[in-house]
């Protein structure tokens, strides 16, 4: 049977089909769907762990005891998980273990782009790139066999074009005749004390030769000859790119990116006049090449930065004389620019707006609520990585005038204060560092698309679970100051940043309204539509200083000026605008 | 790489150009060919600007449309339908809804909604149809379905069966909205 299935989809359905038993993840775009489709396969039990370090432990133990485990994340997320990623690679599995990685080259949703191929090297395990969904579902089966038959941890890499792209897919039945899951003791093994891992890491080098001279025949990693005059060596996507772009070239497509089949490659390279590496973002299979002996030419033409594409291709290869420089694109005029915006109803906008007018200095954090950053709110001035609002926020008052460290709020959301924002937060009481940190509890992880978390009250599937109490817990960590604000109401929201941000002390306020886009009961409640009284409206734009997406400015016949209109279908009746306004004229 | 056909879809977050991708597609694998489609997700939504990639033919290999190969620009909305036009080929066909959403900057009076758009268009690419969706979708019964108007527009400009395109709706649409969505399709289809 045939489905068009996303890459994400697809590898979901991969776990399936290996007879996967556990799988863990933290959502982060564009990994999030796999977990999410994942939960639709009964004989799996998926979860979402707080974190990428917790989800990888998770599926590690999973595999201990046996059973075939996955986690996945998003390529920031495996920096997270890196600390338990290096020991599993010394321990090696009971059951099968993968973690799927999704990489966003271009920075379509993440804050860099780091090439996650390097974390196989660095840890010395083997990585899978997948370049179509079929590959996504084939490639996560074969991983898991892999993993058993070397004993090792694999990587399965994919990117933001292969895990939301989709492409036709051949389904088939879950495999049979797998072990059942049980304690087997091997502590010699699975306790990395100094003496057992000395013992371990010799085999781990050894594997890692092993499987070069294993994918030198591994049918994934695929040599097909056209033009003798040049080769292509590339993986994943970017394949699909070179053959489109370069459709005469011969290409050695690598479906195992580390480690890397040397006699293939040697072979490969013996084959035609001139050689070629084309890559996404790092040079990592072109120094290998290299430091082979073999010459090649890769990052001498093809950008480090960002997505590649056909195009990019072509006009990379135009240098050599392979390809014809791309025409120029039809020029278009200069249009407003279309920028992301936090919704109408968004309960951040209130305090983003607020910060703005209290000329604090906002370090922010990983949500939607980065787009505080955006014109007219204005309101962040740092936002680095997950948890790293507080920390950044108890670090930088350490060195500044009293009248300056008051400027200083954190705001993070509930998901990443979970996430690492707890540990941070018992820096920040522990040390006495004077900030205000700022949690916008919205009940939902919301940037990846609202997922559950340990706040939300529900788990994966969607099963009743219990609740941190995000209040308690702050104060359990030593936090004396503990503020409760509806973010909806302007004034007490005000007051309550204004005391907060004078004591020379930490602080906490916590906004207490869900997200307005989670559906069902108890949680986002639709307020009365309001609409601008034509008549009372002065054109002030006081309103517009929100930047709410329902808010247009309607100018007159003069152009000069004018007055707000609220659209109704976009209200959800916040009331934040209409405590803007001095004039009564929203109702 | 004649034998790909190249079409984008092209909107603001939210306004749905991932079902009608998802519709497409459906429509192509069931006629036999070969699929890719690309779009992006997570910050880029958010009332942001947003493109899908919908590609068939014998066998794909890139999931996006290579720069300046579009045959079809399918727009939600105007001035995204206007902006992407560098992603098309000479003599492409633009089929786009008279739809207006105003960007952040519009919305504080800061600029204005561009003029003359359709002119422009059309000087560019004359298979333009401009498409009243909303207007049409409320006389075929509820102007959510304007997306659906749209897609029998596009449906004419390729040549699949019908048959194909009534199946894959059938089975991308929720039972209790089929109704209605075939009988906005219908509309498209006619114009």
């Amino acid at each position: 049977m045939k489905e068009i299935l996303s890459g994400n989809e697809a590898i979901a359905r991969g776990a399936f089909e290996a007879g996967v038993k556990v799988a863990s993840a933290y959502p982060g775009t564009p990994s999030t769907e796999i977990l999410e489709n994942v939960s639709n396969y009964a004989s799996i039990d998926s979860s979402w762990a707080p974190n990428e370090k917790v989800a990888l432990e998770v599926a590690i133990g999973a595999s201990f005891g046996g059973a075939r485990a996955l986690a996945c994340m998003k390529h920031v997320g495996v920096n997270v998980a890196a600390d338990p990623l290096f020991t599993a690679s010394y321990t090696g599995v009971g059951g099968g273990l993968v973690l799927v990685v999704a990489d966003d080259p271009e920075m379509h949703s993440s804050q860099n782009e780091q090439d996650s191929r390097n974390y196989a090297k660095f840890s010395k395990i083997p990585m899978l790139e997948p370049a179509d969904s079929m590959e996504c579902k084939e490639f996560t089966r074969l991983a898991f066999e892999i993993s058993e038959k070397f004993d090792t941890p694999v990587m399965l890499r994919s990117c933001t074009r292969i895990s939301h792209g989709k492409s036709v897919v051949e389904l088939h039945e879950p495999v049979t005749g797998l072990p059942e899951p049980r304690l087997v003791k091997d502590p010699r093994k699975l306790v990395m004390l100094p003496g057992n891992a000395r013992v371990r890491h010799p085999i781990v080098e050894e594997r890692i030769v092993n499987l070069s001279t294993f994918g030198d025949s591994l049918p994934i990693n695929r040599a097909e000859y056209r033009s003798e005059e040049f080769g292509v060596i590339c993986s994943g996507v970017t394949w699909q790119y070179v053959r489109e772009a370069l459709p005469q070239a011969s290409t050695l497509k690598l479906g195992m990116v580390y480690p890397l089949p040397m006699n293939l490659l040697r072979e490969f390279a013996s084959k035609v006049k001139k050689l070629f590496v084309v890559e996404e973002l790092d040079p990592f299979i072109e120094e290998q090449v290299k430091s082979m002996g073999i010459v090649v030419v890769g990052k001498e033409i093809i950008p480090l930065c960002g997505e590649l594409s056909p195009g990019r291709i072509r006009a990379a290869f135009a240098n050599t004389g392979i390809t014809v420089e791309p025409a120029a694109p039809m020029a278009v005029d200069m249009l407003p620019v279309r920028p992301p915006n936090m919704c109408p109803g968004c309960p951040h906008r209130g305090m983003f707006y607020l910060l703005n007018r209290l000329n604090a200095y906002v370090t922010g954090d990983i949500g939607c609520y980065t787009l505080g950053f955006m014109h007219p709110l204005n309101a962040m001035d740092t936002c680095v990585c997950m948890g790293a609002s507080i920390s950044n926020a108890s670090g930088i008052v350490r060195s500044l005038p009293v009248e300056e460290q008051r400027r200083v709020v954190a705001v993070i959301g509930d998901s990443t204060f979970l996430h690492t924002g707890v540990n941070s937060l018992m820096e920040m009481a522990y040390n006495n560092a004077p900030a205000t940190v700022i949690i916008l509890d919205n009940r939902i992880t919301a940037m990846t698309g609202r997922q559950e978390n340990p706040s939300s009250g529900y788990t994966l599937a969607g099963e009743e679970a219990p609740v941190v109490n995000i209040p308690n817990l702050v104060r359990a960590l030593g936090i004396k100051h503990v503020v409760e604000v509806d973010p909806y109401d302007l004034p007490a929201s005000r007051k309550a940043l204004e005391e907060e941000m004078a004591r020379p002390e930490p602080s906490v306020i916590i906004t207490n309204r869900p997200c307005c886009l989670i559906k069902g009961e108890c949680r986002f409640e639709k307020g009365k539509v309001l609409e601008v009284d034509q008549n009372s409206c002065t054109g002030c734009k006081a309103c517009l200083a929100i930047g709410c997406p329902a808010i247009e400015w309607k100018p007159d016949a003069s152009g000069k000026k004018g007055k707000a209109w609220i659209d109704p279908l976009l209200c959800t009746g916040c009331t934040v605008c209409q405590q803007l306004c001095k004039f009564n004229a929203i109702k | 790489m004649s034998d790909i056909t190249n079409i984008l879809l092209v909107g603001v977050g939210g306004q749905g150009t991932l079902l009608a991708s998802e519709i497409l597609s459906e429509v192509f694998m069931r006629a036999g060919y070969d699929v890719k489609k690309s779009e992006i997700h997570g910050m880029s939504q958010r009332g942001g600007s947003v493109v899908s990639h919908v590609r068939y033919g014998r066998e794909v290999f890139s999931p996006v449309v290579p720069e300046g190969e579009g045959d079809i620009l399918f727009g939600f909305e105007l001035m995204e339908t206007y902006r992407y036009l560098p992603l098309l080929r000479p003599g492409a066909a633009v089929v786009a809804n008279n739809y207006r959403v105003p960007s952040p900057s519009i919305l504080l009076g800061q600029e204005t909604y561009p003029e003359g758009l359709e002119g422009k268009i059309r000087s560019h690419f004359p298979d333009f149809l401009l498409v009243d969706g909303l207007r049409l979708a409320s006389e075929a019964g509820n102007p959510r379905v304007a997306n659906t108007v749209l897609l029998g527009a596009v449906s004419k400009r390729i040549d699949i069966d019908e048959k194909f395109w009534l199946a894959a709706i059938e089975k991308m649409v929720p039972p209790k909205a089929l109704e209605i969505n075939l009988r906005a399709f219908g509309t498209g289809r006619a114009l």
